[in-house]
């Protein structure tokens, strides 16, 4: 029996499937690679960049919340220099797409990281980070006004000669206006969701259980949430769309996918099970192989019942 | 390190809402280290989400390897109710373990209430009647009998801070009290409890210039250095400097960590 075809394509960026390790969940792949063959991926996000190193945030970063976690990392990362010489050469001997999460404190920052990343042999996309809720300045503060993240996009654009996939924030009213104002600036697609803001709070101490107050709420708490945007997003669009938003097992992608995803990005899973991101693509296979469906691309947006009264 | 489903040996109560489980895997007794951890995740539920972080605190044989833990949330409440036979996703052997000590050495080994196991381990390996072993409760029901491990002729004492058992105090002043006196360049330290405790055993040695290792317990979503989530505040002239529990130890030397201001 001929094999599926699982094959997608994000604007020029294509992907041997549609799973891909998201951002500050699979560090820069190698904590992996003991555990998992990376080559079997879609591809990898990695930790997010930035021009200087960062240490994060004070402890403690991580709680647990009901089917989910909350985090406060704070992009701790290696920066730029020290992606380029210690991490990116291992990274370049794999045979999966790698693309580079990046992220700055002001717009100029932004196209700083990505004139540092141009012409870099190894690098399949760059995915701009508008969506971090755990940092006083950049992330969120870019992602939340459409103007500003239509800037960002286009300064990045402007300093880079790689495909660029900006990553949204739901924590705003309206996610369709910042997608169209990103769009409509240049980028080749989008991934959302990015983590939900919240907090947690220890009864005993009544102190907020994370250092820095409130942080990101991840895992398969936040799915549906996840799902409704990303259809939201898919149907004012025309650029790609990467489904992000506690996905653990196949079904789970499966759901972004009819929703009208491109691919996902498994994230919080990667925690519980390491194989999740693999389970996922071999789930995948089998689904469409069960269905005698040849190509990933029949189930892609394929939701039924697609409008709603009134649209 | 291995990620695989693991056969449950035993799981018993060895003293209130604190239990033994023994679970059958060659590959993480043959690669195990005193001090290195295994991630299990409790339950096949979303909820809860996130594996649990236990010590590895005995291997008996060549096959099993034993957690010991105390109840005190719902992962490790699930896990207390899981029966000989059945299987758990094991993650490990993982961390950076204890450095043994030289053989002219004289080892203490301090332990706060369930911070006991990595230690009884380390006991284990160390496997020397020149070894002296603190154990350190809240009451006496709560000690963990250490005859079940095959430990050699080392010294035990206990504390408890109710006096039901052993000197009536915390444990660091047993270590305390064994800090003056001669070969005081031989001795060293290891040491796993509450904060608190670890805090007082870091001004014990560090007045005292005595080589101390301490394994610390932290939060932990990945266990694999990617999540970044247990980070621990260094003892850098920098601000903000961090090391991962995960990866960077659980057990660190004592000298390389923020202990507050001083």
């Amino acid at each position: 029996m001929s094999q599926t075809h699982l094959k997608v394509k994000i604007g020029p960026l294509e992907l041997k499937n549609p799973v891909l390790a998201a951002s500050g969940t699979f560090g820069y792949g190698q904590e992996y690679a003991d555990l998992i063959d990376l080559n079997l991926l879609g591809g990898i996000v990695i930790k997010g960049l930035s021009i200087k190193p960062m240490s994060g945030n004070p402890p403690p970063r991580i709680v647990e919340t009901p089917c989910g976690m909350l985090n406060s990392i704070g992009l701790a990362n290696v920066g730029l220099e020290a992606f380029l010489k210690e991490k990116l050469p291992w990274l370049r001997k794999l045979n999966t797409a790698v693309i580079v999460n990046i992220y700055g404190h002001s717009t100029d920052e932004y196209g700083a990281v990505s004139a540092g990343l141009r012409g870099i042999e190894g690098i399949s996309a760059i995915e701009v980070n508008i969506s971090c809720p755990n940092v006083e300045t950049g992330g969120m503060a870019f992602g939340t006004d459409p103007d500003v993240a239509a800037k960002v996009t286009e300064e990045v654009l402007k300093n880079t000669d790689k495909p660029v996939i900006v990553k949204l924030s739901p924590n705003v009213t309206d996610i369709t206006a910042v997608a169209k104002a990103v769009e409509k600036a240049g980028a080749h697609g989008l991934s959302l969701i990015n983590t939900l803001t919240g907090m947690a709070i220890d009864i005993d101490t009544r102190s907020p259980r994370l250092a820095n107050i409130s942080g990101g709420l991840s895992g398969p708490a936040i799915r549906p949430v996840a799902l409704y945007m990303v259809r939201e997003v898919v149907k004012v669009v025309r650029i790609p769309v990467i489904g992000i938003g506690g996905i653990i097992n196949y079904q789970d992608a499966l759901e972004f996918l009819i929703a009208g995803a491109r691919a996902v990005q498994v994230g919080t899973a990667n925690f519980v099970n390491p194989r999740a991101t693999l389970d996922i693509v071999e789930g995948l296979r089998k689904y469409c192989e069960d269905r005698k469906i040849a190509s990933i691309d029949e189930i892609i947006g394929s939701l039924k019942g697609n409008t709603q009264p009134g649209e | 390190m291995i990620d695989r489903e693991t056969k449950i040996i035993f799981n018993r109560a060895v003293a209130p809402d604190t239990f033994l489980m023994g679970l059958w895997s060659r590959e993480i007794v043959a690669g195990a280290r005193p001090g290195q951890f295994v991630m299990i995740k409790a339950g096949l539920s979303a909820d809860p989400l996130l594996r649990r972080p236990f010590s590895i605190c005995a291997i008996q044989g060549n096959d099993v390897f034993c957690i010991l833990y105390r109840v005190v949330g719902r992962g490790t409440k699930i896990l207390s109710r899981v029966t000989e036979g059945n299987r758990l996703s094991v993650l490990g052997p993982l961390g950076r373990g204890f450095d043994f000590p030289k053989a002219d050495q004289k080892p203490f080994i301090v332990a706060g209430g369930i911070g006991i196991a990595p230690l009884i381990f380390l006991a284990q390996a160390i496997n020397s009647d020149n070894l002296t072993f603190m154990a350190g409760y809240r009451h006496k029901d709560e000690i963990v009998a250490m005859e079940k491990f095959s430990l050699s002729g080392m010294e035990i004492n206990i504390a408890t801070d109710d006096g039901t058992a052993g000197h009536h105090g915390p444990v660091t002043e047993l270590l305390e009290a064994r800090l003056d006196g001669p070969d005081e360049d031989r001795r060293v330290v290891f040491a796993c409890g509450p904060l608190p405790m670890l805090e007082r055993v870091a001004d014990l040695t560090n007045d005292s210039c005595i080589p101390c290792q301490v394994s610390l317990e932290t939060t932990m979503a990945c266990g694999l250095g990617a999540c970044l989530g247990c980070a621990v505040k260094a003892a850098s002239k920098e601000t903000d400097v961090y090391y991962h529990v995960c990866k960077d130890g659980p057990v660190f030397d004592v000298k390389t960590l923020y202990w507050g201001a001083r």
